[in-house]
């Protein structure tokens, strides 16, 4: 799984000049073009404080090579205290702006890895995903509350401790009344800062995922571990193309209910499979929740295609093209391989609603397959 | 004004403190270049940043690595980019949005020193581009330069394919160091004599064997005798052999000597143009970091201190001082080296501790006593600003004192405890560690020794050994970009582990080997 990510929000900005250098030297780390330069790519990091903890962040680089000094032999020039035969803590470079690894004693370093802003993007990216055609007005404002700015007043809970040091400092050197001798700070009224609230509104919430997951007895472990691979992708995937967005999850055997995150990946096997009972809930939910001239609904099926009855399959196809299909910008449907399933319901799907450019079906041999199951799914830019 | 310039409007209260800004620094006997400030936001400072500072250069993935870096940092808190400037006439400097006015101040005395700096310092004449005719003042048009050479790239780009030039330029700028910054630029002459001449035995005639005149043939055995004969033979053939070393002194320009003589084709003579007519604008830059940023922040010192602040900032603008000259263990900071040392020299000229006399002078307590009340701090400092360049401040400035007082040390590679350690800090080697950093950019000596070696078109190249040994598995690689352009054989002699070496590349081999 991801290590820590440090922002969630997706910052669009205006293109500069620079994207397409840029672009070039990504594209090389990544080895897509230029394979030639391969052989100089390396993985430098910048080392970085997150309050105490050293936090290393992977850069790559590409070094060409030059006439140069060879590195051990060197050593340097440096300023502080210590003995001979002191170990150096942190980098030896110079001043600003130098790139090498440390070699200091006892720094553990958090690895950031990337966030997952960029992991989607690099998603994006390698499977050639277009970006999704907004729908739907941001009519429905979300506020939030965030703590960006200063006040003179406030309840002591949101003091700031620096500010409040600085003006007292000031003010005590102004007036004459600081002795450095005892420096001893006593703020007054006055010079109290609180940290203190924006109120920030964020454009709707304006997409939604609606996962089905098949969780009869015919889905095992290792299928119910695809679909929640394959998912989280598409949810990282889809959560950096919208600024905020919702997830539904339904579980589904005979009889379909709506759940959790949690629950959704780890409910075990029971019964029989009726896949219309989920698509009934998934409709419904969509009636009740989801104004579809507002949302862009992105339902995903994902079973392994054992249903119980070709009737059912049948209503299964009422509800998708009186329901589902008018409401939502695509319909997934993912069919896992399992050894007890006989896999009949991709087919039928396939059959009656060929025509419906929005209804993609995937065939997800194995974990390999993930990613090309992906690129089919979100590969249109809907 | 320049047409490539970002042309953003600086915001009236900003203009008002510029003004106010180049007031104070006149007052101290800054002489600068006309400045213009642009406002920038982070991303746009990042983009200049990574282009050095100019609006737009030649297409290459260089400059998208360079923003990589300075967006990842950013992003992640590490460092922001507060002022980027340029050697040009005039001087653009950039400011980063949202900067409080405080930073802003900070930013332009900070400036100003530079442009000073750019503007007196002898190692940057390198890049005047001319004179106006009526004013007389230099004239550097870099962004104009800068902006050509990306249109020259790009067409020849688009004529000849954008991965081939990038290629072409991967491989120029593993060549980008091999200048002579001590020569005065000249641009390189457009013909292709070199090859041309020495193009084989085949097409070099046969020149005529010397012989003693003679009136009748049946004497010609006597007068010119077979022995004699092969003698001079061999002489004119000797003399030859020495005409065909070429050039005849070994030559540092070494990318100026290949854009003279290698067989390059239209386009790559253009890009490999464009690469050294860079290096050499950079070259005073990297020669002069120390005495460059400490002279900006003396001066940005001064001037917020003494003149710029009120009380309200004062505290403000130390905090951010305070993290420019913060140094940080197994570094050395050049603002902050800079910075002292115009502080010692300054302190040194007014109490008259130089000379003759304070350098004979083994008494303590006189010497720091010493005070004969000179009070030429100021003109020294401004003197050094002109003359010198970093080596030769430090060779110059650098005291015993000044490395006790700065607790400088030197620090080494331990093989045995596998780590860096702090080595010494005696005042010779500290010394001599620095100026080995600094000589020629920390950069290896590298010359054209010989341009038809074995008399094939051969290029022979030597590394002066000063001490150090070449990185061997960069030195390959770079045999290989020098053939790419030179297209025949090319061959450096240096020093590897005290053996004298030879290193080789034809084209498809790579050969080391032990000479004697």
């Amino acid at each position: 799984m991801v290590a820590v990510a440090l922002r969630l929000t997706y910052t669009a900005r205006v293109s500069l000049r620079i994207d397409q250098d840029h672009g070039r030297f990504r594209s090389i780390v990544r080895g897509r073009i230029r394979q030639n330069l391969r052989k100089y790519i390396s993985q430098g990091e910048l080392l970085g404080r997150q309050g105490k903890d050293v936090v290393s962040i992977p850069i790559p680089q590409i070094d060409i090579p030059r006439f140069r000094y060879g590195d051990k032999q060197q050593g340097g020039v440096g300023q502080g205290d210590g003995e001979q035969g002191d170990p150096l803590s942190g980098e030896e470079k110079e001043g600003e702006g130098g790139k090498k690894a440390g070699h200091g004693e006892g720094q553990h370093a958090l690895e950031v890895e990337v966030t997952l802003d960029e992991l989607a993007e690099i998603l994006g990216e390698e499977l050639a995903l277009p970006h999704i055609e907004n729908k739907g007005k941001a009519k429905i404002v979300n506020e939030k509350d965030r703590y960006v700015g200063i006040r003179r007043v406030g309840p002591n809970s949101l003091r700031h401790f620096k500010r409040t040091y600085r003006h007292a400092l000031q003010r005590q050197i102004a007036t004459g009344t600081y002795d450095p001798k005892r420096p001893v700070i006593i703020p007054t009224r006055d010079d109290m800062r609180f940290r203190s609230w924006k109120t920030e509104t964020e454009p709707v919430a304006n997409a939604v995922i609606i996962y089905m997951m098949d969780v009869s007895g015919s889905m095992g472990d290792e299928q119910k571990e695809i679909v929640r691979i394959e998912s989280f992708w598409i949810d990282a995937w889809l959560k950096s193309q919208y600024k905020g967005l919702e997830t539904r999850f339904i579980i589904h055997d005979a009889v379909a209910r709506e759940v959790d995150r949690d629950t959704f990946f780890r409910t075990r096997e029971s019964g029989g499979t009726m896949i219309s009972s989920a698509y009934k809930l998934a409709a419904q939910i969509i009636e009740n929740d989801y104004p579809p001239a507002e949302w862009n609904i992105y339902p995903f099926h994902f079973s392994d295609g054992d249903n119980w009855s070709v009737d059912d399959t049948l209503l299964c196809i009422e509800i998708l093209k009186q329901k589902l299909m008018p409401a939502s910008n695509v319909f997934c449907y993912g069919q896992v391989e399992s050894p007890y399933g006989s896999g009949q319901f991709i087919k039928d799907l396939r059959e009656h609603l060929k025509l419906d450019e929005r209804v993609i079906t995937s065939e997800i041999r194995d974990r390999d397959a993930i990613v090309g199951s992906i690129r089919e799914f979100l590969g249109k830019g809907r | 004004m320049s047409k490539f310039a970002l042309k953003t409007a600086l915001p009236a209260y900003l203009r008002d403190e510029q003004i106010k800004m180049e007031e104070y620094a006149r007052g101290f006997g800054l002489d600068f270049f006309p400045t213009v400030f642009e406002v920038l936001s982070y991303d746009q400072m990042n983009e200049v940043a990574s282009y050095g500072g100019f609006p737009v250069r030649y297409p290459h993935w260089r400059f998208g690595m360079e923003y990589e870096q300075l967006s990842k940092s950013y992003e992640y808190g590490l460092s922001k980019i507060y002022e980027m400037v340029i050697n040009n006439t005039p001087s653009i400097a950039y400011l980063l949005e949202g900067n409080s006015m405080v930073e802003q101040k900070l930013v332009m005395a900070h400036v100003l020193g530079h442009v000073d700096f750019f503007k007196h310092n002898f190692a940057f004449k390198v890049t005047d581009q001319g004179t106006d005719a009526q004013t007389g003042a230099p004239l550097r048009k870099w962004i104009d330069t800068m902006a050509n050479n990306g249109s020259v790239v790009r067409r020849w780009a688009n004529r000849v394919g954008i991965e081939k030039v990038e290629e072409f330029i991967d491989q120029c700028l593993s060549l980008e160091n091999l200048i002579d910054p001590h020569k005065p630029f000249s641009p390189a002459t457009a013909t292709r004599k070199g090859m041309e001449e020495f193009e084989g035995e085949d097409k070099t005639p046969t020149p005529e064997t010397p012989r003693l005149r003679v009136d009748r043939d049946y004497m010609e055995g006597f007068i010119n005798p077979p022995a004699f004969m092969e003698a001079q033979r061999k002489k004119s053939a000797d003399e030859l052999e020495k005409a065909k070393k070429f050039p005849e002194k070994r030559d540092r320009d070494v990318l100026g000597f290949l854009l003279d003589h290698a067989p390059l084709e239209r386009w790559e003579r253009d890009v490999l143009a464009v690469v050294r007519r860079e290096a050499y604008y950079f070259a005073p830059q990297m020669q002069t970091k120390i005495m460059n940023e400490g002279w900006a922040t003396y001066w940005h010192s001064k001037i917020m201190t003494e003149k710029a602040c009120d009380s309200s900032e004062i505290i403000d603008y130390a905090d951010r001082t305070a993290g420019v000259l913060a140094t940080a263990p197994g570094q050395f900071n050049p603002y902050k080296l800079g910075i002292e040392l115009y502080r010692s020299i300054e302190d040194r000229w007014n109490k008259g501790q130089f000379g003759k006399e304070w350098e004979d002078c083994d008494d303590l307590e006189a010497r720091r006593s010493w005070d004969r009340r000179l009070g030429q701090g100021r003109q020294k400092l401004f003197e050094a600003r002109s003359l010198y360049t970093d080596v030769t401040f430090i060779d110059e400035f650098l005291t015993p004192d000044f490395v006790a007082e700065q607790k400088m040390y030197t620090f080494g590679y331990n093989q045995r405890n596998d780590r860096y350690e702090i080595e010494t800090r005696k005042f010779n080697e500290v010394k001599q560690k620095l100026l080995e950093r600094l000589t020629n950019g920390g950069n290896p000596f590298i010359y054209v020794e010989d341009a038809n070696q074995g008399n094939r078109g051969e290029l022979l190249l030597s590394h002066e050994h000063m001490g150090v040994d070449l990185r061997v598995d960069y030195a390959r690689e770079v045999l290989r970009a020098l053939v790419r352009v030179w297209k025949r054989p090319v061959e450096l002699h240096t020093v590897v582990e005290n053996k004298k070496t030879l290193l080789r590349f034809d084209g498809s081999e790579h050969v080391q080997r032990a000479m004697k």
